[in-house]
Order: structure tokens, then sequence, then C-alpha cells
């Protein structure tokens, strides 16, 4: 099969290689339809997530169709899911509690040692995410082995278009938990730093939870655009003083809730040398923090914070002083994607949350390596790129 | 111990143990360097134990070994790899066997690598079965050994806690979680 590698810095390759297998009982091989590339797979391409080997198959946003059941799947052949970024095994004790990027076992052995290190004990496995997550192959690929099978994937009914239903897999979940994870009240005003995808579906999220105004941050002219359709105002901090702004627009008391979906904007799980290597590369590295400095400096006084934004390693100058003397509370974390499935299934179906506006660009697998790159290149006009492997079936 | 000391494991202490302590922790004692490790599986301790009791399944979770034949009721042969690629063997006796609570085992003298071991079952409640496996051994040419064995990822404390996720992945789930994308490529992992 075919399928995009890393194979280094700005170097992400078309490969040939052998297709994939059931392997354990609970596997299942999907034949993919659409497979997305995420802001986070930009910092693979720019090598800053430690643990990659050349020939790594990339991608953990994507849906398909069943083609192969291993004894203890419960998929059937011919079914379409959509496939969520985290590989949770569905029975040990954080999957019990719906904790599933939280899952004892979706990472083999051997790899969980390099988190359990870093972190004090090991999280789930991710598709196409660096060895210390896993080193599962990824689902830019024409087939992909999904592990536990039963548990991870959701069945889409026939006749819904991939484009409404393949954010399903990271994305959407993680803009929803995102807003949840503000404790939105009846009348809330809600600041969101990043209007990325992430941040686009929690200012959507944020309005379905009852947030009587929400407030978008970012500096990308189309992608505030963006966030207006959905009823957002909108602060440019390219040209506005984003704490005075935020203090005159909410009467001097700031916002009830703030969400940073900046951050390092990765999945992935940067070790301090790394952080060190932006900080001496990219000028733009050492600023980056900011964004939950400023939410917290932000938020009105007893307020919730919600950090989707993925931070790896240490922060300096965490203004800790006022996240206490204000009595703020946190609450982050990978995302619990099987928890949220049935549920923002049920809303796309009726109609509550359209995803697809987002798409700007549908490509063949094979022009994935292109992809990377103008994915890369042109943040304010590509928001989103979906590969479709069926689009160089027909062309062959 | 003098001390007036915590609560905490022995194996947790900085200034490491003394042999006298072997058997207080059920063990007999065989070699320098004690090792212990804990890990929560979801799953009640009679099928752990059971699991455990038949040394025949242990190289199913347990990578750097060969194969274990189970001889009788008390003995077995136990195939190691050893650092550097080199097998070591040793025949070993169960010293302690508790259904459902606790097994013990000892290298029989004479053998290559001095060890013994024990396995303990603690009820967990809601949250399944605290296994708990304590090592006692001596580090094959000392410290240099050590040193090999920890580069060759064989250093008994890095091992002993990845045996542990897959004795809790096989009980837990029904396999043992792979990145293997194809079944050969399984098949050489295993090797």
């Amino acid at each position: 099969m075919r399928a995009l590698a890393w194979h280094g810095k700005h170097d992400v390759r078309v490969d040939t290689v052998d297709d994939p297998e059931i392997v354990n009982p609970r596997d299942a091989i999907i034949k993919v339809t659409s497979t997305a590339i995420c802001g986070s797979d930009l910092h693979l391409y720019d090598g800053y997530i430690p643990t990659m080997k050349a020939g790594d198959i990339l991608g953990h946003e994507f849906m398909g169709e069943v083609v192969e059941t291993g004894p203890e799947s419960t998929l059937k052949k011919g079914q379409r899911v959509v496939v969520p970024f985290t590989i949770s095994c569905g029975s040990c004790y954080h999957c019990g509690k719906q904790q599933y990027s939280a899952c004892d076992n979706g990472n083999p052995a051997d790899n969980q040692d390099i988190a359990q290190e870093l972190y004090g004990q090991p999280m789930s496995g991710l598709f196409g995410y660096s060895h210390m997550t896993g080193g599962y192959a990824g689902g830019q690929a024409e087939y992909v082995r999904v592990p536990f099978s039963d548990v991870g994937p959701i069945v889409v009914p026939d006749g819904v278009e991939d484009d409404k239903v393949l954010f399903l897999s990271d994305i959407l979940p993680t803009g929803w938990q995102a807003a949840e994870y503000a404790e939105i009240e009846p009348g809330d005003t809600v600041a969101v730093w990043g209007c990325g995808p992430v941040g686009l579906f929690s200012v959507q999220s944020a309005f379905l939870m009852g947030a009587e105004r929400v407030i978008a941050i970012d500096h990308f002219p189309h992608r505030l655009e963006l966030a207006k359709k959905f009823g957002a105002e909108t602060i440019n901090f390219e040209e506005t003083k984003t704490y005075e702004a935020l203090m005159e627009m909410t009467g001097g008391i700031g916002p009830d809730a703030v969400i940073d979906a900046v951050g390092l904007e990765a999945h992935g799980f940067f070790v301090d040398n790394v952080i060190d290597q932006i900080k001496a590369s990219l000028f733009l590295g050492t600023d980056r923090p900011h964004s939950i400095r400023q939410a917290i400096i932000a938020c009105r006084k007893g307020g919730r914070v919600s950090m989707p934004a993925v931070y790896g390693g240490f922060v300096d100058k965490f203004p800790l002083g006022a996240f206490m003397e204000k009595g703020l509370t946190l609450k982050t974390g990978q995302t619990h994607v099987q928890r949220y499935l049935p549920g923002l299934l049920n809303a796309i179906m009726e109609g509550k949350i359209d995803t697809t506006f987002l798409i700007s660009h549908r490509l063949p697998l094979s022009q994935g390596p292109d992809g990377y790159r103008m994915f890369h290149d042109k943040q304010n006009e590509v928001t989103k790129i979906v590969l479709k492997p069926d689009m160089d079936r027909v062309a062959t | 111990m003098t001390d007036a000391g915590d609560d905490a494991p022995l194996s947790t202490k900085k200034d490491g143990h003394s042999s006298q302590d072997a058997a207080s922790l059920g063990l007999e004692a065989r070699g320098g360097d004690l090792l212990a490790r804990s890990v929560t599986i979801n799953r009640p301790k009679a099928e752990l134990y059971r699991f455990w009791r038949d040394f025949s399944n242990l190289p199913k979770i347990m990578d750097n070994i060969v194969r274990i034949d189970v001889i009788d009721q008390q003995t077995s042969h136990w195939v190691v790899k050893g650092p550097g690629g080199k097998e070591v063997e040793w025949d070993a006796t169960i010293t302690q066997d508790l259904p459902d609570e606790a097994i013990a085992w000892a290298s029989k003298d004479a053998s290559d690598i001095s060890n013994s071991g024990r396995i303990e079952f603690r009820d967990a409640g809601l949250r399944g079965t605290v296994v708990t496996a304590t090592i006692l051994y001596d580090a094959p040419a000392g410290l240099v050994g050590k040193a090999i064995a920890k580069l060759s990822q064989r250093e008994p404390g890095i091992q002993a806690r990845r045996d542990l996720r897959r004795f809790k992945q096989l009980m837990e789930t029904g396999e043992i979680a792979t990145n293997a994308r194809t079944r050969k490529q399984h098949e050489e992992e295993m090797a």
C-alpha cells in the first residue's frame, strides 16, 4: 500500500510498504477514505518531536471502511467508522472512568518507559505520533491496523459524507472537551486564545453550552473571520492590546472562563531540550507559553481556565501568584475522545454542529507531501487539508 | 533495622537493605540486590494467581525468558537471555505457595545466577488486585555487568516494570499491545 512516511525534518514521502494485517484478536483493518493533516503533525514535520524514526507512517485523524476484523473485534466488514486518535483498551481502571487518554494498556509496554520517566505515569497510545506514544503506524495511508477496535471506532450511518464526521477523530471532541472544562454557566463570557481548528470548535461548543459571549483571539484575519461566523467577537493581537481589550469588553471584570487553544499546538510530548531547541531556532518559540500567562491574567477572579493546548515539558514564569490569589481553577489534558463520540455524532446528525466549513483543501493521498508544505507555509489560507486515497484510486 | 523508620517498602529505601531483610519479605536469601515493583490489575486475584502458578505461562509476558520447563509441582528449569546475548540457565524451586495470595521461588544452589523471587496478590476492591513482584539477585559480573545489562535494556528494574505491564495488558485486555503492522513484524519482535 501507499502511505505518507516521515523521513526527517521537512521530509515527508509517499512510501510503498506492506499492507497491515490483523495481529491481535481485537484488531480491525480499515481502508482509509479520508484523513486530515493536523496542526500537531506540523511539529513532526518541523522535527520537534523526539523518538520519531525514518519511515514512520504519519496521521492520527482518519476514517474509512472496515475490511478485516480479528476474532474479538465487534466491527463488521463494510461498516464505515471514524477512529479516535487515542488508542485505549476499554478494560483498565482509567477507561472504566472514561479517562480514555490515560489508558494504561494502549501503549506497548516497552514504549511506556519515556513517559513514565517524564510524567510519572505513562499515557495511552496514539496513532502516528512518535515512539514515545506507542510507535503505531498512522492513518495517512491506504490501510491502517486499528488495535482495540471494539472500543475506539464509532460506526457512522451510510449516506453521511466523510467531511461531516471526519473531525470526530480528534479536533471536534478536543474543542468540545475544552469548552466542557470551562464549566460554562448561562450568561458567561468566554475568551478563546487561538482560532485554529480546536479553538474554532471551542467557540462553537461554548455557544452550544450556553455562553452569552465568546471572544476569539488570533492574528490570522481569515481565522478570525471564521470565528466571527459563529457569532464570536474578535481580537487581533497584532493590532490590539489583548488584556486592555478584554477588560474593556467585559466591563472591567475579565472573562468568566478562558480557553488556551494555542500552547505548543502539539499532541506530542516535548522534553526540555526540545523546548530549548525551539527557543534557540525560532524567536516565536519563547513567546508561545505567553497565551496561558495572558489567559490567567485576564481571567476574572474565581474564574475557570481550560487548557486544551498541549505543553510537554516545563514552562518558565507561570503566573502562580495570580492563579492562586484569584482562586482560579485549571482543567486540562489530552482528549478522552471515546467519551464524546456518541453525543457529538448525534449533534452532527441533527445539524447542530457543522465542521465542513473548516476544510480548505482536498487532495489525493499521493499529494500529501505538497499538502504538508502548503499547510506549513500558509496558515492563514490553509485551515484544513483532507487527503483522500480514493482520488488516487480513481486516477489510476 | 534500628531506626524508627517510616511505612515505605524496604525496596524504596535510599540506604539499600540488609541481607536479613530477605526473610521478612518471604524470600530466600539469594543475592545482594533487592528490587520490587507493584502494579494494579483490574482482575480478581485468584485469576492472576492461577496464571502465575503455571510457570510455563511466564515467557508470554517476560521478554528476557527464552522458556521455563515445568519439571514437577515444585521444580522448574529457567532459560534466560543474559547480557551480551548469552543464555543463562538454572533450576528453581517453589519455596512458598499460598493459593490466591503469594508464590515464592528460589534458584537451587550452584546456579549460574543466584536469585529468588516472590509475587504477591492483594485485593484492591474496585480497582482489582495489587500485584507486587520482589526479586533478590546478584548482578552478573558485579557493577560492570549491571552497566552492560542496562545498555542492553535487560537491567532488572526496567525489565521488571515492562514485564508487569505486559502481565497487566494480557490479564485486562486479553492481548499484549503491539505496534507491529504485520504478523511477520510481530514475530520478529517476539523473537
